[in-house]
């Protein structure tokens, strides 16, 4: 067996072993057990094993289907072990792994394409959408605006703001604004009609103004909403990223992906999938931290001991 | 004392009789109330304004047409054959990969749901590669698919999947556990669970998934269509790119708009009729 | 276990603080031929229907009635959520509510909502200051301390940089109410704030309640379906009727103050809920017969 087969092997398992490792460890903290037994006690546990299985299971269907099964059209896609190899090799066949400067190059790329338009849609959509939802005749003049525009999917924007923007880049990171725009605005003004009357009715009792309102009932109240809007709309903006960079762009991931197929270079297209697999999760971890950090009222009221629901 | 007590006339009086009001005169209020004057000044003074635009040559929009030009191209395209047949494909890539996006991922949610085993040994994978966006499932799909037709379906199918199968979880995981119990206790069997229990009460979340399902298909297949299709409406609005024919994007952008939000009222329908103890509005 | 270590506390302190010096004697209100009617074109629901009540001032009156009977319109319409559409609302003699009178909910005029309002992104602490800081009636360092010597009067010292959710119902609705107290309002508006509370915790929160009105001495305008909870916390009760809503009977409750809940077995009490049981069964009966769906 290659040295390239089981160091990534070794590296899931691990990765494993340390969440379920993290979770003992938690609830150890509550029960008092020792870091032994806690090691013992994750080895020992049916879900660990049947996790590791899941994996193992998929890989392996994966390998075998490649190599074994009378399929011509698994045939045509690499193995895992073939990607591998390519992935942590120092001198890749295809040109990328993560020894090269390219890979970064296209994550970068990527990275920063996607940071943009999202921070840009977070800057623009969430004040937005607390404008909707805080007055009534900004929403009258508004909502039908963006009922009109938002049924036209992201990717049908591209050729129009090639024509329309100066060159590809701002294109495509024009397009991807737009999807977490749309979604960061539509979950903020959701968020707002989601506070419960009574607390603009106390607010009001206690002699609030509106602009108090705003900032002590309306924004903290829309925050639960406003940040699963943010991870919708993240996955959003890496979802019409790729295709932007596949349709339009040089550089990035999603071209890194299409010219694996077009150059007929299989393994740097699963390398580039996994890649943004990566990235995207990354990404909304990101959100969900920073949601956790601003909204400890609800980590309370949610979690009491501080283990969070898990989702 | 300032109070002035005021006597009960016969304005008051009547005000307890209820008034008849014509059908027509319900039907003014309904439909001239403020709101919906408000969203249609809206919506002129947004064509209105693009139209402004154009004729003054404003940056940005030098190849823009004018609102006018784009209704007399739509007008042109529709009553030809190869707009309808680009949108009967569309319609068809999406139906079939909503379909058996629905078909594979309702059971699979409801397994993950049903048994705890099936969940940690499926789940973790499926969220391994739920954050890899469809789109970059375009090359695998046409390398493994013997058809284009196939992969582009594949890859719509791919789009819905994920939403649909963690909608049905979720689901299935809320379900209050005194449903079970009260179904226990009157004498009900596990499989009975399953079909009594389990199945309608996670129709709600199957019948979310499938909202925003149908409008990631959507999205899906415009994109995938573009990167590698042939026919389709999404191609037909990249052949007016590559032609340089504006117009055409913008008719073909709001066709895919408009059959978006008229799958997306059927679907609604579909399962507001699927939930009758729910009533919508 | 919290909870009763907290009632304890609260009988200690009260007794010191029973000084009425600070009691005022503002507050009455006047209700004149209220009538409200929903939607007076369409589907024209008839909520409240010449209801006439006088509040003196420092009175502590429960409305019962089933549900949909208006009593929480017309709490709607006293605290300025809501318009009528005939007749005139005084406090203290100056016109508060009229046809055509813009509704002004304010800080003379705080109400305890049914399901609470805490807001759940504010510590408790920051909640009870909320009102004399933003309207500027005290800084903020003054509006603490005043609030925790509130809060310690009560037992609730301890939770004041605790957020909301943590607490029980009942320590919520406490909170609350010193919220609402610490704007010295003129009137207080309680809409239910015991329902759905286990009996345990609702007689600790009468007896909480009943100590702080023996402390501050408020109007009260209490709204609650449970008759024994009426007569034992008011001074009067009045029994609305199900829908059209008009007042059918109002009842003095002659019970001495300080109560406790000693007074719910005898005679006296007894004799008053026998008086206005039938009344409120009667109307309870008729909305349950029409099928009345349980308004929240």
């Amino acid at each position: 067996m290659n040295i390239y087969f089981v160091l990534p092997l070794f590296v899931i398992l691990s990765f494993i072993f340390f969440i379920f490792y993290r979770q003992q460890k938690r609830l150890a903290h509550y029960s008092g057990i020792s870091t032994l037994s806690q090691i013992k006690k994750t080895l020992t546990s049916q879900r660990f094993w049947l996790v590791i299985l899941g994996f193992v299971l998929t890989i392996g269907f994966w390998y075998a289907a490649v190599y074994w099964l009378p399929f011509d059209a698994f045939h045509r896609l690499p193995g895992p072990d073939e990607v591998v190899i390519e992935w942590l090799s120092r001198d890749p066949y295809y040109g990328i792994s993560i020894y090269t400067k390219e890979y970064y190059v296209h994550i970068l790329y990527s990275t920063y394409r996607a940071t943009v338009s999202f921070l840009l849609a977070t800057i623009l959509g969430v004040p937005f959408g607390l404008l909707m939802g805080w007055s009534r005749r900004f929403y009258e003049y508004s909502f039908p605006l963006v009922e009109m525009i938002r049924p036209i999917p992201p990717l049908a924007w591209v050729p129009l703001s090639i024509l329309m923007l100066p060159g590809v880049e701002p294109a495509v990171i024009f397009v991807t604004f737009l999807v977490a725009f749309f979604v960061t605005t539509l979950n903020t003004l959701l968020g707002v009609q989601s506070i419960d009357q009574a607390y603009f009715r106390a607010a009001l009792c206690l002699g609030a103004s509106s602009k108090e309102i705003l900032y002590d009932v309306v924004i903290p109240g829309s925050l639960p909403y406003i940040f699963t809007g943010l991870q919708i709309s993240m996955g959003a903006a890496w979802f019409s990223l790729v295709a932007g960079e596949m349709i339009a762009a040089q550089y990035g991931l999603g071209y890194l992906i299409w010219q694996g197929y077009s150059l007929v270079k299989y393994p740097t297209i699963i390398i580039g999938m996994v890649t943004l697999g990566f990235i995207g999760y990354g990404s909304s971890a990101v959100i969900r931290y920073v949601g956790k950090r601003l909204m400890a009222w609800r980590e309370q009221e949610l979690g009491g001991l501080g283990v969070t629901y898990e989702e | 004392m300032s109070k002035t007590n005021i006597s009960k006339d016969n304005s008051v009086a009547n005000m307890f009789v209820k008034k008849e009001i014509s059908f027509g005169k319900r039907l003014q209020k309904k439909l001239f109330n403020r709101t919906n004057i408000n969203g249609t000044i809206a919506i002129l003074g947004f064509f209105l304004i693009w139209h402004l635009l154009v004729v003054l040559r404003m940056p940005f929009m030098k190849h823009i047409p004018t609102p006018v030009t784009v209704l007399e191209t739509f007008i042109n395209l529709v009553t030809k054959k190869v707009y309808w047949v680009s949108l009967w494909f569309s319609t068809k890539r999406v139906f079939y990969g909503f379909v058996a996006a629905q078909v594979l991922g309702i059971p699979l949610g409801l397994a993950m749901g049903w048994s705890r085993k099936f969940k940690y040994l499926s789940f973790p994978v499926f969220e391994v590669l739920r954050p890899i966006p469809p789109l970059a499932w375009v090359p695998v799909s046409i390398l493994f698919w013997p058809t284009n037709e196939l992969s582009i379906a594949f890859i719509t199918f791919i789009g819905a999947f994920f939403t649909i199968v963690l909608n049905v979880l979720r689901g299935v995981s809320s379900i209050d556990k005194e449903l079970y119990r009260s179904a226990l206790s009157l004498g009900a069997k596990p499989q009975h669970i399953f079909r009594k229990i389990i199945l309608p009460a996670s129709i709600p979340s199957i019948a979310t998934g499938m909202m925003v399902g149908i409008g990631i298909t959507w999205n899906v297949v415009i994109a995938a269509e573009m990167i590698a299709g042939d026919k389709g409406i999404g191609r037909l609005t990249w052949e007016g790119y590559l032609a340089g024919d504006t117009p055409t994007i913008i008719v073909g952008m709001i066709s895919i708009g408009f059959a978006g939000w008229l799958s997306s009222g059927i679907v609604k329908i579909i399962s507001d009729r699927m939930m009758p103890w729910r009533k919508l509005f | 276990m919290r909870n009763n270590g907290d009632e304890k506390v609260i009988k200690e302190n009260t007794n010191i603080a029973l000084d009425n010096s600070h009691i005022t004697k503002k507050g009455a209100l006047s209700i004149c031929n209220v009538t409200k009617i929903y939607d007076p074109e369409g589907v024209h629901v008839i909520a409240l229907e010449d209801c006439s009540l006088d509040i003196k001032a420092g009175e502590f009156v429960a409305v019962v009635g089933p549900s949909g009977c208006g009593k929480t319109t017309l709490l709607n319409i006293i605290a300025g959520f809501d318009s009528l559409t005939h007749g005139e609302i005084y406090l203290d003699n100056e016109l508060l509510a009229a046809p055509g009178v813009k509704p002004k909910p304010g800080p003379d005029r705080v109400v305890v909502f049914q399901h609470g309002a805490l807001f759940p992104w504010k510590t408790v602490l920051d909640n009870v200051i909320y009102g004399p800081v933003i309207q500027k009636k005290m800084s903020r360092d003054e509006a603490i301390e005043i609030a925790r010597d509130k809060l310690s009067r009560l037992g609730l010292k301890e939770i004041e940089n605790v957020y909301p959710g943590q607490l029980s119902s009942g320590m919520q609705r406490r909170v609350e109410i010193v919220r609402a107290l610490i704007n010295n309002p003129l009137v207080l508006l309680l809409d239910e704030p015991f329902r759905g509370m286990d009996s345990v915790t609702k007689s600790a929160s009468h007896e909480a309640l009943l100590e702080l009105y023996d402390i501050f001495h408020k109007t009260i305008y209490f709204i609650t379906h449970d008759l024994e909870e009426a007569i034992f916390l008011s001074d009067t009760v009045v029994v609305m009727t199900t829908r059209p809503g008009k007042i059918r009977m109002t009842i003095k409750v002659d019970l001495p103050r300080p109560r406790d809940y000693r007074m719910l077995s005898t005679p006296r009490f007894l004799e008053l809920k026998e008086t206005a049981k039938d009344a409120v069964h009667e109307e309870a009966l008729k909305a349950f017969q029409r099928g009345e769906r349980e308004l929240a």
